[in-house]
């Protein structure tokens, strides 16, 4: 939460005295220069020095506060002790015990309202950066590790359909095979790894990484069944019947939500969604050797201020706009995105028009976006969620001067199991209902977690769930009939 | 991977090609689309089934090779492969018996009018057809709707084959002819559903359209298909395709579908394609 030096001057080692800690250790990274013109991962990672100069600030906690601020409790000063003792490969496998994708959390934690929140040493601002030792031993093990495959239970002879490749799907489909049972994923896009894949940018999470834990599930022996919209192709009481014992559910966000304003379907008014999956998975940003358009805007308004604005947002700069803008109805405080994400945005020029709402989009005569009305707000009284409520100023509105606009204000969650699973009982804004310990819906064999359950949530509670769900499985094949 | 069977040019610039997707084949219904994506760098183009053959485990695509995507699944010969199909997508038409439809098919929407008018058909419904064209090359599937219409009208725009006109001309003359009409299903450009739309709110006919707004996934997670019906947003690939015409604003489907127009022909200069 504190903003860190800012440079990544070479770590000074610990100095003689033996009771002085060496500062937090920032990670090199790509000048803001230069980055906001290529799609490259904007920080380099720690060297090995640096993460073991690091791993030295840990105090070894006896109770670590840190583990419980982590949703799945990772072993923090477990591997973060191997990483001090220069054990790269030993911290690897502790990490994994907990975390099937510690390269990814690493990365897309929001580390300072979790793990490093509690740290001890978070008082001063300078709690161990878990998240980036974390990323460096996942890193470290995929180049250099062995490529040893974990101890896998004997084939208990149950099959288990796991609906979508986001987190929560991928996690699940990953417990479940070592636990002996035989799982095939089924994901509507041709590729696997949801929103790592079509939502999450390339600068901040580069794609051969989930590709490469993608491919360990697949030499783990999880099965991917590519464009398979299930609902569509396969209905879920089609895959019970068809030999699966039982279905997890994990088919995260769909349904952008707009705002209702007049002048959004006008060209270049892109939902997050369609803007960022245009872009990385579809990698629209190689036009037109890919063959997928984008609009490349040259002034570009992106609508709210949580991490999937920061993404388009910073996208667009990549894109070659001369402006991006974060439109955002309330203060920054009360923003929701990552702070490191935060303070990229701004390192790479971003402009922030805060306690600024839309009212209208303009367009020109060919029905292309030429303007965004605004109108500027103040905050008022909390409301429910115990934020200061934005209220609009009266007379305050003025027009900013754009040709795209990106709506980022939210997701309902991906209708088409919803809408075509008799007896899946679902909530008021039709997320599935499912048992937070288990992830049990109420449909028997039929289990559920990640977006799809919570709404927007973190990659990180997706995976949890995801484990969850994969240990109720487990235990409910076991009941069902002795294993085969 | 989906391996072409067979692939015909049956109009200029317009392909009809026979994928191997028995899963789809099976599964399918009228109305339905797949997505196809040709090859890694493809872009994900949505077609309608036009035909599906449960037995031989097929789907049939028809289309017009309009941009830079469509002319490289085009070219993919017998034998070849399409790296992804994802389907089948979209609501079924909701096929019933209500008496007399009237199956208006434009252009290349004949190709998505066709299994439509089929079902409707085998389901014990009186099927007038009426299809056009701008000229008599660019005709397609008159042989294949002859069979399952009860009656078939043709025209064209140029005169150049039975009779020089439009669709709606043609659907003007049969509700004039006074017969009780329950419902016109009209597929083609948007111009075209515009106009039928128009015509068939005067007469006080239900009418329903097939949309074909620009789509990247298909199954509800981008919102870039999105379509105005009634003033309300939806979106075409799991809402529709097919709305209640009366309600549909086609001045908004216009504008969207132009929002790629300079980069298809940038796309088309790279690919040396030169555009018609
Ligand atoms: C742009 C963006 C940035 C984000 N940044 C962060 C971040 O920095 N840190 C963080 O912790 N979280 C972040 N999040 C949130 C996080 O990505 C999600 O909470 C998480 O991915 C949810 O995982 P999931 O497995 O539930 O679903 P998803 O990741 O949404 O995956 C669902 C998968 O299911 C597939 N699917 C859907 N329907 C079907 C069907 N019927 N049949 C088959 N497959 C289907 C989808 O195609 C998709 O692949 C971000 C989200 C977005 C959009
Ligand atoms: C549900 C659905 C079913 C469809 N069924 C058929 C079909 O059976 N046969 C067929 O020929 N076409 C069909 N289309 C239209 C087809 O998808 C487009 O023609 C195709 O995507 C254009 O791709 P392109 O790369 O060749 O052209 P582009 O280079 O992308 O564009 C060429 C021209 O087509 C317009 N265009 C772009 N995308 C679309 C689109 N989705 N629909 C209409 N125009 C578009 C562009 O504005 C441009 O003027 C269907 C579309 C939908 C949404
Ligand atoms: S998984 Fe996330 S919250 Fe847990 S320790 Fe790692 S970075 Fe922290
Ligand atoms: S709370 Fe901080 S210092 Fe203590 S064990 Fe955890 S990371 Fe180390
Ligand atoms: S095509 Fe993406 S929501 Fe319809």
């Amino acid at each position: 939460m504190t903003p860190e030096n800012a440079n990544p001057s070479p770590a000074p080692a610990p100095a003689g005295g033996k009771k002085q800690r060496p500062p937090r250790q920032k990670m090199p990274e790509q000048p803001a220069a230069e980055r906001v013109r290529n799609f490259n991962e904007v920080p380099y990672g720690y060297s090995a020095d640096l993460a073991q100069l690091e791993a030295s600030r840990c105090l070894q906690c006896k109770k670590p506060a840190c583990v419980d601020g982590c949703p799945v409790c990772v072993d923090i000063p477990g591997f973060i002790k191997k990483v001090a003792e220069g054990d790269f490969l030993g911290a690897a496998r502790t990490l994994k015990a907990d975390n099937s994708l510690p390269a990814v959390c690493g990365r897309v934690c929001p580390q300072e309202e979790q793990c490093e929140k509690l740290c001890v040493l978070a008082k001063k601002g300078e709690s161990v950066a878990v998240g980036r030792l974390e990323r460096f031993v996942a890193d470290y093990e995929r180049e250099r590790g062995t490529g040893e495959l974990p101890p896998k239970a004997p084939p208990s002879g149950f099959r288990v359909a796991v609906v979508g490749s986001g987190p929560a799907g991928l996690t699940c489909a990953g417990e479940l095979v070592k636990k002996g049972h035989r799982v095939t994923v089924f994901e509507a896009l041709h590729k696997a790894g949801g929103v790592l894949v079509y939502g999450i940018p390339e600068f901040r999470l580069p794609k051969a990484i989930v590709g490469a834990e993608v491919d360990y599930l697949r030499r783990l022996g999880v099965e991917i069944e590519f464009n398979a919209p299930v609902g569509k192709s396969e209905t879920v009481d089609e895959l019970l019947a068809s030999g699966f014992d039982a279905v997890f559910i994990g088919t995260g966000a769909g349904l952008p939500y707009f705002m209702g304003i007049p002048g959004e379907n006008l060209i270049g008014v892109y939902s997050a969604n369609e803007y960022l999956t245009r872009s990385n998975l579809m990698k629209a940003y190689l036009f037109p050797e890919y063959a997928t358009p984008i609009i490349r805007g040259r002034r570009v308004a992106t609508i709210g201020g949580g991490n999937v604005a920061m993404d388009a947002a910073r996208t667009a700069l990549r894109l070659g706009a001369e402006k991006s803008i974060i439109v955002y109805r309330r203060s920054r405080q009360e923003m929701p995105a990552r702070i490191e994400e935060i303070h990229h945005a701004e390192e790479e020029g971003l402009e922030f028009q805060l306690l600024t709402a839309p009212v209208r989009v303009l367009g020109d005569e060919a029905g292309r976006v030429k303007g965004l009305e605004c109108l500027r707000m103040e905050l008022g009284e909390p409301d429910a969620s115990g934020r200061r409520r934005p209220v609009p100023i009266k007379g305050s509105e003025y027009v900013l001067d754009v040709d795209t606009v990106v709506v980022a204000i939210g997701n309902g969650p991906n209708p088409l199991i919803p809408q075509t699973t008799p007896g899946l009982a679902t909530g008021k804004h039709g997320n599935i209902t499912a048992d937070e310990a288990t992830g049990q819906t109420s449909k028997p064999g039929v289990f559920a977690g990640g977006d799809i359950v919570t709404g927007a949530a973190t990659v990180i509670l997706a995976m949890g769930a995801g484990r969850r769900a994969a240990t109720a499985i487990d235990a409910y094949l076991r009941a069902k009939k002795p294993a085969g | 991977m989906a391996k072409v069977v067979a692939r015909r040019e049956i109009a200029p610039q317009t392909v009809l090609l026979e994928l191997e997707a028995p899963k789809i084949a099976a599964k399918r219904r009228p109305g339905q689309f797949v997505i196809l994506k040709k090859d890694e760098a493809g872009e994900r183009i949505p077609l309608t089934i036009a035909m599906a053959d449960h037995a031989r485990g097929t789907i049939t695509v028809i289309f017009q090779m309009v941009g830079a995507g469509t002319r490289g699944l085009g070219a993919v010969p017998v034998g070849g492969e399409v790296m992804d199909v994802v389907g089948p997508l979209g609501k079924p038409t909701d096929i019933h018996k209500v008496g007399t439809v009237v199956s208006v098919g434009g252009g290349i929407g004949t190709a998505v009018a066709y299994p439509i008018a089929e079902a409707m058909k085998a389901m014990g419904n009186r099927v007038i057809g009426i299809i056009g064209a701008r000229n008599k090359d660019l005709l397609i599937l008159e042989d294949e709707f002859r069979k399952v219409a009860d009656e078939l009208l043709v025209t064209t725009d140029d005169g150049s084959y039975v009779r020089k006109g439009f669709v709606t001309d043609v659907l003007k003359e049969v509700i004039a002819r006074g017969a009780p009409i329950a419902e016109v299903l009209a597929i083609g450009p948007v111009p075209m559903m515009k106009a039928v739309c128009k015509v068939t709110k005067e007469a006080g006919i239900k009418t329903v359209v097939s949309l074909n707004p620009i789509m990247i996934d298909g199954t509800g997670m981008c919102g870039g298909c999105r379509v105005d019906i009634g003033g309300q947003t939806k979106f075409a690939c799991v809402d529709g395709p097919e709305f209640d015409g009366h309600l549909v604003n086609w001045d908004v489907l216009g504008t969207r579908l132009s929002a790629y127009k300079a980069h298809e022909q940038e796309a088309c200069r790279l690919h040396g394609a030169e555009k018609r």
